[in-house]
């Protein structure tokens, strides 16, 4: 298939979601006596109605969808159903943030570079948990990392009411932090920061890495037949799959660490609506490819900013998202099924 | 003393009834070699019936709304697995999603944006006459909602079922190899789709009970990892009816530990008691999992 052909075919893939999209929506709407285009002109006045609304809504919510995205995307390919972004993401958060608060005072680039290696290096270890479960214990990833999430949610919710609480004692969150920590921000009045940058270059970086590297290559060989890559690729699978681990929860950690650097400037329990969860969307959505991982999770930061606005103009709530998501991952799985089936009958 | 203790067993049955409930659904479906990862969102969506049918019907509606939502929910799953032999970990996860959206989603819309605090019926305890009177566990394990009791007599249907019918045998051999059932004219298909359901009633009730017989209300993601857990149980459990109930009975009684220990005073924050059973769920998969043995066609789809 040339490059056309599949950038075409891509493209269609994202005009279907998009119809798809808001025809579901609409519908779901009326039939809950909602007003659709009163929630339409709110979605998409929230989503892309202004300079404002595509940096500070749609771009700011890709940054953590991308990275996140790319997380998961990297995980799958190598076999590892992680589904524990949203846990490596709190702890990367957390640990950015207690860098930022506690850590050594220095010059900014400083500051920022060891947040976001204490964010990678803690979600790395909250997923290596889970690696070393499954790998030494045969315990499978998907239970595992759900129960990190859990533990990382209580986890954060002790330490804002806890040790890392403002001083005051009044509100459940941390301090903000020093402006050394903070990401700057794109010229111009939205809220756009450097993240987003950052998320693009993690996006690139991981294409190449998985096409043109041995890694990427025994990665990928892992996640399509593990028995032929161990015994015909001579690849130690138990390694691939526990870098495959690392590495997505270094991502997803990353993630949390530009959040707070970046967006919220201070740790709090819902500091994450949920964004380890669409992560799934996203990288399954980009067919696990790291390039359309970046689309993908424009598309959805579009998705979530406009139902932000939805919810804020129309009354819609915007958990509704979480239907879109799930319609759009099963869709996914039906057409891939319903070709498969047909190529059997053939 | 002894009221501490028929409070602690009390609670550890009471932790275990939904747990041990769904878990005894996903024994049958996993004894087939399907994973029901969306089982957590069949809890939250039995969950949402039982408050759909209570506002309509009692406790009864309530229960029947529970298995009504809970089988739909599966049978979208059975659909994608077994007709479309879709990915069993994707759809699952995907499942999930649609349940927490669209039960969010009808929530808010049908009962207002705060979510008042509904009063429904709920399902009171009833004390069985001459056992609940028994010492020491007499009140703790026959004082309680009639649930229950299904779940205790469950337990033994489902084994006697499983080992001693035909149709108990037939599933098990799908489970362990397809290709053998199919060669004894066993309907493979047929076998997971019905294990399914069978299933997705069975946490649909799970649902049912937290909001019947528990909490007397409806919460968003008031499933709040069960699904998950109920899954690890029956690893724990080894895939065996009686040892599943055992497991679910261990971990109320170890999900219990944190009102002895919330009575004792320790001062220790209650995070650490609410984040206890995935803690001790990760813990006790690592201590058993590795030790048991699947059914070895356990998630594998293309070899039916």
């Amino acid at each position: 298939m040339t490059r056309s052909r599949v950038l075409l075919r891509v493209l269609l893939r994202a005009v279907a979601v998009v119809v798809a999209f808001i025809g579901g929506l609409a519908l779901f709407l009326v039939v809950l006596r909602y007003n659709p285009i009163r929630a339409g002109a709110a979605f998409v006045n929230g989503a892309f109605g202004s300079w404002y609304a595509l940096g500070s809504g749609t771009l700011v919510r890709a940054t953590p969808l991308i990275m996140t995205g790319l997380a998961v995307a990297i995980a799958f390919r190598g076999g590892v159903f992680n589904v524990g972004a949203e846990g490596q993401f709190l702890m990367g958060a957390t640990a950015a943030t207690a860098i930022a608060l506690y850590g050594p005072k220095l010059n900014s680039a400083a500051v920022v570079a060891l947040c976001f290696l204490a964010g990678a290096a803690l979600g790395a270890g909250w997923a290596a948990i889970a690696a070393i479960l499954r790998t030494r214990f045969h315990v499978l990833e998907v239970i595992s990392t759900i129960m990190l999430n859990f533990a990382a949610t209580y986890l954060v919710s002790y330490l804002v009411r806890g040790p890392m609480q403002e001083p005051t004692h009044v509100y459940p969150q941390t301090e903000p932090i020093p402006h050394a920590a903070e990401l700057p921000r794109f010229p111009g009045e939205t809220r756009l920061h450097l993240g987003f940058l950052l998320a693009l270059v993690a996006a690139g970086i991981s294409w190449w890495a998985m096409r043109n590297t041995a890694a990427g290559f025994r990665l990928r060989v892992t996640g399509a037949n593990p028995d032929a890559a161990s015994s015909a690729g001579r690849i130690n699978v138990r390694r691939v799959v526990f870098s495959a681990f690392a590495i997505s929860g270094a991502l997803a950690g990353l993630a949390g660490a530009i959040e707070v650097q970046g967006v919220t400037f201070a740790l709090y329990e819902n500091i994450s609506p949920g964004y380890g969860y669409t992560a799934i969307a996203v990288a399954l959505l980009a067919r696990l490819d790291a390039a359309l991982v970046v689309p993908a999770g424009i598309l959805f930061g579009a998705l979530e900013a406009g139902a932000a606005a939805m919810q804020r103009d129309a009354g819609v709530p915007s958990v509704v998202v979480s239907v879109v998501e799930a319609a759009l991952i099963l869709g996914l799985l039906a057409s891939r099924g319903i070709r498969q089936r047909f190529r059997d009958t053939l | 003393m002894s009221a501490l203790f028929t409070a602690f067993l009390a609670s550890a049955i009471r932790t275990a009834t939904p747990l041990g409930l769904a878990a005894l659904g996903e024994v049958v479906v996993e004894r087939a070699g399907i994973i029901n990862i969306s089982l957590e969102g069949v809890i939250l969506c039995g969950a949402f019936g039982a408050l759909l049918g209570s506002t309509h019907g009692g406790v009864v509606g309530g229960f029947v709304g529970a298995v009504v939502l809970g089988v739909a929910m599966t049978a979208i799953f059975a659909w994608f697995v077994v007709r479309l032999r879709a990915d069993q970990i994707i759809t699952g996860t995907a499942l999930t999603i649609l349940a927490m959206g669209i039960t969010g989603t009808l929530y808010r819309a049908l009962y207002g944006a705060a979510g008042a605090a509904l009063s429904i019926p709920t399902s009171r305890p009833l004390a069985v006459p001459g056992l609940s009177g028994l010492p020491v566990v007499g009140v703790g394990v026959f004082d309680q909602p009639a649930v229950t009791y299904g779940f205790y007599v469950s337990i033994f249907l489902l084994w006697w079922w499983m080992y001693r019918t035909l149709d108990g045998l037939g599933l098990r051999a799908v489970g362990e190899s397809p290709s053998a059932a199919r060669a004894a004219g066993i309907r493979i298909a047929r076998i997971r789709t019905l294990s399914l359901l069978f299933g997705g009633a069975m946490g649909g009730l799970a649902g049912g009970t937290l909001v019947l017989a528990q909490a007397g209300t409806f919460a968003e993601g008031m499933s709040a990892g069960r699904g998950f857990i109920a899954i690890a149980i029956v690893v724990l459990g080894r895939w065996h009816p009686v040892g599943v109930a055992i497991a679910a009975l261990v971990f109320g009684a170890a999900s219990a530990v944190q009102y002895l220990l919330q009575a004792a005073g320790l001062g220790l924050p209650y995070q650490l008691f609410l984040a206890l059973p995935y803690v001790l769920t990760l813990l006790a998969l690592a201590g058993v999992a590795g030790r048991t043995r699947a059914p070895a066609a356990l998630a594998k789809v293309d070899d039916a």
